[in-house]
């Protein structure tokens, strides 16, 4: 039937192989490329001086980025995993479900950009929040919200059927069955999601770009929600495109503290999941 | 003894603990039971027999209406514990099923300790006194036959358990919560020879004080442990009736080729 020539099982089993391997390969390449680009250009600006000097340096953006991602956190955390228990272990199967599904399949698609002005005109202006921590981490949230439903409702759905069976058989009601049995072993999957989540909006620029970022303040150190702050996306992105007489090094040394940082919550994440996976198993 | 017309005249009414009148149980299109009457003795082991997907463990589960727990699962007909119907509304589901506990199939302990195992239950329905809850996971694990293998190591991880041990403690865990009926849907199918010995001869211990209903595959172990036995085929109850006169003077065909290995 075929016009190849039929190949022994040993042989269709290394071209297989190979394929795979070449294939994660140039997935695993372009990360370290970037990786050692990025350290290559900018590691000898990654000086004592750039991380803790406030005129010259980057402590005001990573203090910025670092409230502003525990605010995301905050916001986000509460939201998403509250409406991922709605949609595993309450809802119904049904049109509304469905609906909900698709509304937040459609946020994950939404352009970062969009969601910039939709938080200018819903948190800075309409609930007149100014430009603020606050606003931008509620933009944000709104951003790696698809992201934290998917992951703990993913989490939640990990949980063996078997164990919630034996909880409701000895009289539990749903909440309870939730609280002491599912949300306990779906914890590390849910942390996961949150800190890779809190992680992708780290690195946003547009959504904050409109609604509290700032390139430099006369007080560069936010104390409430209701401050403006200075961000490491942000940052870099002003000195990449207007601000002139920025040295090349200067800015791979800015984005390579906002990569260390992004990589940084990610390995905690990968750290912390492990040692719960090892308390818990079934 | 000898059996009677109506499927369930041998057993005084003061002592049915459990009954069904005209149940009939669908999943979506697919009707799982048909039309099942029933009525079953307190303080004895009624063991339910028939081919796979025959409709028994739907039927187990009708009583503790563990069936709510899938969508497409309606129920029609009544069924009763104590003269009370479950399905009426206003039923507290929870409370049913702390009176109706249920063992499954493959031991199924949380990933906690054996503590917290056992302690579960109680905790769901209130207790939260320490020496209370000692006492109780004691006099649980003791019920269960379990106690002497593990009062040394009750902070260990349930996990950790054998197979048997676990569904020891499966049972240990709903003894806890002071059930009145024990369901049992095949207990012993993940067990070992032994281990199926000893819940065995558990059940036998524990009919004193509880109606058991044990769902089953292995007809020895039906004809060992129970007093009354029923055997379903395709959704239906084909016969009903003491355990002796179900193996050894079967009224229907279907039943006796089905006791004597002919298929199933």
């Amino acid at each position: 039937m075929s016009a190849l020539p039929r190949l022994r099982p040993r042989t269709r089993q290394a071209i297989a192989f190979a394929a795979l391997w070449c294939v994660v390969v140039a997935v695993v390449l372009p990360v370290v490329a970037i990786l050692a680009i990025m350290f290559v250009k900018g590691g000898r600006g990654i000086t004592w001086e750039l991380l803790t000097s406030t005129q010259e340096g980057l402590l005001p953006a990573i203090a910025g980025t670092t409230a502003l991602i525990v605010l995301v956190a905050l916001i986000s955390t509460p939201v998403g995993v509250g409406a991922a228990i709605y949609l595993s272990e309450y809802a119904r199967r049904g049109t509304f479900v469905r609906l909900t599904r698709l509304a937040i399949v459609n946020l994950a698609g939404v352009p970062s950009v969009v969601y910039g002005l939709f938080g200018l005109a819903l948190f800075v202006t309409l609930l007149e929040l100014g430009r603020c921590l606050l606003a931008a981490a509620a933009t944000l949230a709104l951003l790696v919200l698809p992201l934290v439903i998917t992951a703990s409702e993913e989490a939640l759905r990990q949980v063996p059927p078997r164990l919630r069976e034996a909880s409701y058989a000895l009289g539990a009601t749903r909440w309870q069955t939730v609280r002491r049995v599912v949300l306990p072993n779906a914890l590390p999957g849910i942390i996961t999601g949150m800190v890779l989540s809190v992680g992708r909006a780290a690195g946003e620029t547009a959504p904050i770009l409109f609604t509290g970022a700032f390139y430099a303040l006369t007080h560069p150190y936010p104390t409430s929600p209701n401050d403006p702050f200075v961000a490491l996306p942000y940052k870099l992105f002003v000195e990449a495109t207007e601000v002139p007489g920025v040295s090349e090094e200067a800015k791979w040394a800015t984005a390579a503290v906002l990569v260390l940082l992004v990589l940084g919550l990610n390995l905690g994440a990968v750290i912390f999941r492990a040692r719960l996976r090892r308390a818990r198993r079934w | 003894m000898s059996s009677e017309a109506k499927p369930t005249g041998f057993i005084p009414e003061q002592e049915i603990k459990l009954s069904t009148r005209g149940l009939d149980l669908y999943y979506e299109g697919f009707q799982a039971l048909k039309d099942i009457t029933v009525s079953i003795p307190a303080r004895r082991i009624t063991a339910l027999i028939g081919p796979s997907g025959c409709g028994k463990s739907s039927f187990l589960r009708c009583f503790n209406r563990m069936n709510d727990l899938i969508q497409t699962a309606r129920v029609t007909g009544e069924v009763l514990l104590d003269g009370q119907n479950v399905y009426d509304q206003g039923v507290d589901v929870p409370l049913l099923r702390k009176r109706v506990g249920m063992v499954f199939q493959s031991p199924n302990p949380f990933p906690m300790s054996i503590y917290d195992n056992v302690a579960y239950g109680p905790r769901l329905h209130g207790a939260t006194d320490r020496s209370t809850l000692d006492e109780v996971v004691e006099k649980s694990l003791k019920g269960a036959a379990l106690w002497d293998e593990v009062k040394d190591t009750l902070q260990k991880s349930a996990l950790d358990l054998s197979g048997g041990q676990q569904q020891r403690l499966s049972i240990a865990r709903v003894l806890a919560v002071e059930p009145e009926v024990l369901l049992m849907d095949e207990p012993c199918s993940a067990l070992d020879p032994t281990a199926t010995f000893r819940i065995e001869e558990l059940m036998i211990e524990l009919m004193e004080n509880y109606t058991i209903v044990i769902v089953t595959h292995n007809m020895y172990q039906a004809s060992r442990v129970s007093q009354y036995a029923g055997f379903f085929l395709l959704g239906e109850l084909i016969e009903y009736g003491p355990t002796v006169d179900i193996f050894e003077n079967p009224a229907d065909q279907r039943t006796d080729d089905y006791v004597r290995g002919r298929f199933g």
